[in-house]
């Protein structure tokens, strides 16, 4: 049979192709225009080539804000998915209590990022704050808005106690979706409870814990409001993270060319760690013996 | 291992999940649990396994009790109808790891057990790869020959087919019974096919809302069902059941309806006058008559279903409901009118309770209509 080539097939393409180039590429390659480009008027343009691009590799602000992203998502990751996973394991599996355990559980996700700020605010203070008080009541010293280590970890306690209910949700619907007879099938062969973690629930988990594992990495990597709120990047620079530096780059100073040049380093790098992830707990299902 | 349940009952709130049952398996033996989904069975096998125990009764193991001992304290294997494996294990790993636990064996030792049982599942190519890189026939392959490698005094199977398609269920059973026959382990495989008791053998044990209801060799329980639910329960479709009255008339009739009745065949001869049951399998009931002794029942076509290279015609006959399975593809109208042969020598006879009063004679050396 003669294959007839059909152009109007490329109509049906179309609308993802506007969309994407709508939602995606256009609003990019605006950023890449200034990027390159020292703009000063809508007329009034100099090609300046990568020299944006080397001014802010070269900014030592910028290389501290970066470590300090670095290390923040770092200790985000590290406690956030074992604690989630341990949650999980511990929640009860069925009847009212799982339902009531769940919704407790899932009370901070509903909390809009500025107020999770603003309490914090209020809850760490030294002065008034529940937490603040009692910390330091105990004989530690603990003042977040001046000693820059307390505000750092302030800052992680505060995502610690936002974010960690996502990863356990995510960890307890992949739990769920183990069924019985793996579990008995193990207490047959008289696995310990370590080994059914290890061999059965690690390994059916995932799934679950690649998109866990993608999401707190993009969005603490991305965090602004809540350390905006908390310290407002204070004190000195000891909670400016990538995205206020960003900010204070590009709206507070109005260095659009380097705020630019910025945005797709910024990009990239996320991209870059997402890939890594990606193919990392990929790999680890499919380990030869 | 001679496994002996002592009336045992299993209650969870206020419902009996199993009834009094008890139950002798001599060593070595190849038991079926027969019985419709939430008969019982899985709940069955776990007391076996010792992962539940029994609120009621008594079970030992070669004269020993073990009702509370559980299950690491006896030697079973069990293959779930859900493909359980090792997801990170490969297929030679997975094969290996109930060798690996508990137990010292060499290296030589344990590849040479897990090589030889593959060989026999047929999963010896396959042996580097991961359970989530199979099929499913093949990844039952490997949970099967890991419950074997075990070696294990009990090898429970809680319908270890169901899942697969119909090809790969045929061509498994047909080895399952190769591989139980070469093993000394006592098996219990629990099922709800008729087809798939019938080919296995060994004993069946007819289970039925909690209850065991006939115990013995699964041919005699399909030749002589001890009440109507065995009928329809050891029978697929479930076994026609027909409200009949004997009179006794001459050297006795059956009457089906106002206008039909035919006389008492030979082995219902001694059966009092009143009213019974009969039940005839769908397989024993057919178009065309085979023998003039046939009995011819008017009946209207209610439903006509093929499946497969078969038809089931649902007739009716005043208010009896008749199905009959015939090989080919056929095609009925609805409402049509087709006459239903009986042949009366094939005929059960139950009683008001359900008990059987009378089976036909066993035809030597066939086992025809299986389904």
């Amino acid at each position: 049979m003669k294959k007839i080539p059909n152009n109007r097939a490329w109509f049906l393409v179309l609308p993802v192709f506007v969309t994407v180039a709508f939602s995606a590429i256009i609003p990019l390659m605006t950023v890449v225009n200034y990027s390159v480009q020292d703009i000063f008027g809508p007329y009034n343009r100099v090609f300046v080539g990568t020299e944006f691009f080397e001014m802010v590799l070269q900014d030592r602000d910028l290389h501290e804000a970066l470590q300090r992203q670095l290390l923040f998502s770092f200790w985000v990751l590290l406690i956030e998915v074992p604690l989630g996973i341990a949650i999980a394991l511990a929640l009860p599996v069925r009847g009212w209590l799982a339902s009531l355990c769940l919704v407790l559980i899932a009370l901070p996700l509903l909390i809009p990022w500025n107020v999770v700020g603003t309490i914090w605010q209020i809850f760490a203070r030294p002065d008034i704050g529940l937490a603040g008080v009692a910390v330091n009541r105990l004989g530690i010293h603990y003042n977040y808005t001046a000693e820059p280590f307390d505000a750092w970890l302030t800052v992680l306690v505060m995502d610690v106690w936002h974010w960690t209910p996502l990863v356990a949700l995510l960890c307890y619907a992949g739990l769920r979706a183990i069924p019985d007879a793996f579990y008995q099938a193990a207490r047959i062969d008289g696995a310990s409870a370590w080994a059914v973690f290890r061999y059965i629930q690690l390994p059916k988990l995932r799934g679950v814990l690649m998109i866990a594992v993608l999401l707190r990495f993009m969005d603490s990597f991305m965090i602004y409001t809540e350390p905006f709120v908390l310290t407002g990047g204070g004190p000195g620079n000891s909670t400016t993270f990538l995205s206020q530096f960003l900010t204070t780059l590009a709206v507070g100073r109005f260095d659009l060319g380097p705020a630019a040049a910025f945005s797709i380093i910024y990009f990239l790098i996320i991209l870059l760690f997402c890939w890594i992830f990606y193919t990392v707990i990929e790999n680890l299902g499919r380990a030869p013996r | 291992m001679k496994l002996v349940l002592d009336h045992i009952g299993v209650r969870v709130g206020r419902s009996m999940h199993l009834d009094d049952i008890s139950l002798t398996l001599e060593p070595g033996s190849f038991n079926l649990l027969l019985g419709p989904t939430l008969a019982g069975k899985t709940s069955l096998l776990r007391l076996m396994a010792g992962l539940d125990h029994p609120t009621s009764g008594k079970i030992r193991i070669d004269g020993r009790d073990v009702t509370s001992l559980g299950v690491r304290g006896r030697s079973v294997a069990m293959v779930y109808q859900q493909f359980v494996n090792y997801p990170s294990f490969t297929v030679y790993e997975n094969i290996a790891s109930p060798l690996r636990l508990g137990r010292r064996l060499s290296a030589a030792e344990i590849d040479r057990k897990v090589l030889a049982v593959a060989e026999m599942m047929h999963i010896d190519k396959l042996l580097d790869r991961l359970p989530g890189e199979l099929s499913g026939g093949q990844q039952q392959r490997t949970a099967i020959a890991r419950a074997l490698v075990k070696e294990a005094d009990l090898l429970l199977l809680d319908e270890p087919l169901v899942n697969l398609d119909y090809k790969l269920r045929e061509e498994m059973r047909a080895e399952m019974r190769e591989i139980f026959a070469r093993h000394t382990t006592t098996v219990v495989y629990a099922t709800t096919e008729p087809q798939e008791a019938l080919l296995l053998g060994g004993q069946a044990a007819v289970l039925d809302a909690g209850r065991l209801i006939q115990f013995g060799a699964t041919l005699d329980v399909y030749h002589r069902p001890a009440s109507v639910r065995v009928g329809e329960i050891f029978s697929d479709p479930p076994m026609n059941l027909l409200a009949v009255a004997i009179e006794r008339r001459g050297s006795g009739v059956v009457r089906l309806s106002p206008d039909l009745s035919f006389p008492l065949p030979s082995h219902m001869r001694a059966l009092p006058p009143g009213p019974c049951r009969l039940g005839v399998r769908a397989s024993h009931v057919a178009l065309a008559p085979s023998s003039p002794a046939d009995i011819a029942i008017p009946a209207t076509v209610e439903l006509a279903e093929i499946s497969g290279s078969e038809t089931f015609i649902h007739g009716r006959h005043n208010d009896l409901a008749i199905v009959a399975h015939t090989a080919g593809v056929h095609s009925y109208r609805i409402g049509e009118t087709v006459a239903l042969h009986l042949d009366p020598q094939r005929l059960f006879a139950f009683d008001a309770d359900g008990r059987l009063i009378a089976a036909p004679e066993r035809q030597p050396g066939t086992v025809s209509g299986a389904a």
